[in-house]
């Protein structure tokens, strides 16, 4: 049995939250599978060696530091195909996001592997690894059994926890890789735009978020009024994000936050898996759609199948009205 | 200089999809429709052959699957496509993505385009991977959930989302590229091209007339088996409330709201 290694982003100086759950993930794993986890990194000069050394404490063994571009997928490729051919590795596992689908995918070709994505669970059965994914609108879980000597797991993010404290530095070892000729036909022009203002909306207790059924840009407003009477901030989904409705900070899911606030209400949004992923820790979910058959009502508390535009001027001056009376 | 735009036959959205409990598979008995995310694709096709920038001579749909996929071809081609391409061939049943990325591949190694577009995912087995498969198969830089898509410098200039924030990346050619849903707005085939598509030229290929080898795919020669499934855990199902008289709605919001402290 090979070790499994994990891939682990990092942006401008800081390792990426749900790559260090995949770190912890593998490190439970590798325990109950008799092997050890470790890490690969792919980067500049933010990946200090103390930064790098922190990665122990999450449980990783050692840490493969290679140099190269940032944020594009096949360089990572290459370096993972390089790290695993040279120590054997039986399984990789990634924490999600974006660059860990492609990156995940892209290795399974170059290694005839097998590849789960979308996993929220990862069980030792018989000695190797048998990974879950939530199908068909997390209607149904499959059960992903790998052949041959490697193994892929693309997690869902915010499914492996974040355990640290679990021992000493890792291990550095510097690792020279060169990159396939197409790997150096992508080039970076700017990374991490922020597009729109910079609004905060983790510290919120109260989130009014709106999608693409508020029908343009200034549909927001109605979130926005219902938001200042409930003392909360409004929140996207992607859709609206990318269609310049609102801006890019205040979007929850998948590549955007994720959030727990103590009462989350949903508008106009369908309720996609990967708008859930970001939302689904909240206490309370509330969603207005018009649509009864809407994936959001199967996770919401409270699901009112309806008109937002109808309802939400109305909610605002009611909960006005509460609050005054 | 040559677009091939890959495109699926899924379970139409009005149909609930479901998995076939006798086969461990999709159950694709009900109605089918061209995959809506691969739409996207065609458009993106179709609005880079009409930009001129490059000197785009034919864009051609591809897709692999069943006999019945060619309804899916017949869509692609209405909405544009020059020709396409049908990959089918037994021996390709219950390929998983690495599977049917390589497929896919040899199929593309023949046209030799310069250009590969794909949809952001398939509607029904939403692996969202295929074209980073094909992409290493084929040699050629690549990247997904591309939401605008200019020519410069010869190459693609491609935007997308991806974990901190929008990404501005310069791919040179050839490339494999997936698109996000919100790069375009796909256009309606006219009732000519609807009535023309199936005179467009329609090319079929098994799996040996590409170079496939044959142990690499299908159920047996895929490398992950996902045909085992269980229920997910029970939760316990939310208050619905239907809106009919709006005032008494809120009302009923209200109360909810305020039961749980949350005004
Ligand atoms: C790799 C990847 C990453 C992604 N990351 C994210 C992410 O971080 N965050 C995210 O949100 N999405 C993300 N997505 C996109 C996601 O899959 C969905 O496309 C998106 O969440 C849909 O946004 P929406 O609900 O606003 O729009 P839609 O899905 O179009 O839903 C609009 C809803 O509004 C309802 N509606 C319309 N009019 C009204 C009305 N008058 N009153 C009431 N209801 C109405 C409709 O019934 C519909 O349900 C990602 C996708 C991929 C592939
Ligand atoms: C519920 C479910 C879960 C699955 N989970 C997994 C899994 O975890 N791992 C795994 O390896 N396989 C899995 N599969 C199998 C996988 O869906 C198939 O291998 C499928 O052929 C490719 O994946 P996709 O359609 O999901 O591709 P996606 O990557 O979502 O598709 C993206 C784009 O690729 C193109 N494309 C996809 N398929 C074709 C095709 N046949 N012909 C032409 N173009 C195409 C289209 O442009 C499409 O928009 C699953 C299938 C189902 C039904």
């Amino acid at each position: 049995m090979g070790g499994i290694l994990v891939y682990v982003l990092h942006y401008e100086g800081a390792l990426n939250k749900n790559s260090l759950g995949a770190v912890s993930e593998a490190a439970k794993l590798a325990g109950e599978l008799g092997t050890t986890a470790d890490a690969i990194v792919v980067g500049g000069a933010d990946l200090t060696p103390e930064l790098l050394g922190t990665l122990g404490d999450y449980g990783a063994s050692k840490v493969y530091k290679v140099e190269g571009p940032e944020g594009l997928a096949q360089p990572v490729i290459d370096a993972m195909d390089k790290v695993i051919g040279e120590n054997g590795h039986s399984y990789v596992i990634f924490g999600g996001g974006l660059l860990g689908f492609e990156i995940g995918a892209g290795l399974a070709a170059r290694r005839q592997a097998g590849v789960t994505m979308e996993v929220t669970g990862v069980v030792v059965e018989g000695g190797k690894l048998v990974a879950e994914r939530p199908i068909l609108g997390d209607s149904q879980i499959s059960r992903s059994h790998y052949q041959g000597d490697l193994g892929i797991i693309i997690g869902r993010i915010n499914a492996f926890e974040v355990k640290g404290g679990q021992g000493g530095a890792a291990e550095i070892v510097d690792t020279a890789v060169e990159f396939s000729p197409w790997s150096t036909q992508a080039s970076m022009v700017q990374r991490g735009e922020q597009r729109g203002a910079d609004v905060n909306i983790e510290d919120a207790n109260v989130l009014v978020a709106g999608g693409r059924g508020l029908g343009k840009a200034e549909g927001f407003q109605l979130c926005e009024d219902l938001a200042g009477v409930l003392g909360g901030a409004v929140a996207a989904t992607r859709a609206v994000v990318d269609a310049g409705w609102y801006p890019y900070a205040a979007q929850i899911g998948q590549t955007g936050k994720s959030v727990a606030p103590k009462l989350y209400l949903a508008a106009g949004i369908s309720g996609a898996i990967q708008h859930k992923v970001g939302m689904q820790a909240s206490e309370n979910i509330v969603a207005i759609n018009k649509d009864a058959n809407a994936p959001i009502f199967e996770f919401s508390d409270l699901g009112i199948v309806g008109d937002l535009n109808k309802i939400l001027p109305k909610l605002t001056e009611a909960v006005k009205a509460k609050k005054g009376g | 200089m040559k677009i091939c735009v890959l495109v699926k036959e899924v379970p139409d959205a009005a149909v609930e999809k479901r998995i076939d409990p006798s086969t461990g598979r999709m159950d694709r008995s009900g109605e089918k429709n061209l995959n809506p995310y691969d739409t996207h694709a065609i458009e993106a096709a179709m609005q880079l052959k009409e930009g001129g920038a490059l000197q785009i001579d034919e864009v051609v749909a591809v897709t692999m699957g069943p006999e019945t996929a060619v309804r899916a071809l017949h869509k692609a081609v209405s909405l544009g496509a020059d020709r396409s391409l049908h990959l089918s061939d037994d021996a390709l049943a219950g390929s998983d993505v690495a599977a049917t990325g390589y497929a896919l591949a040899k199929a593309l190694e023949k046209e030799q385009p310069d250009i590969v577009l794909l949809g952001q995912q398939s509607d029904d087995g939403e692996c969202y991977t295929i074209g980073a498969v094909v992409a290493d198969h084929l040699r050629a830089p690549s990247l997904t959930q591309v939401i605008k898509l200019d020519v410069v410098d010869g190459g693609l200039r491609c935007e997308r989302q991806a974990e901190y924030g929008y990404d501005t990346v310069q791919v040179g050619l050839p490339a494999v590229i997936s698109v996000g849903d919100a790069i375009n707005e796909p256009r309606y085939p006219s009732l000519k091209a609807i009535m023309g598509a199936k005179k467009k030229p329609l090319e079929k290929a098994a799996a040996g007339d590409v170079g496939i080898d044959t142990s690499l795919v299908g159920a047996d020669g895929s490398r992950v088996q996902c045909g085992e499934f269980k229920a997910p855990p029970a939760k316990s199902a939310g208050t619905i409330i239907e809106d009919e008289d709006t005032d008494a709605t809120v009302e009923q919001i209200v109360a909810w709201l305020d039961e749980r402290k949350l005004i």
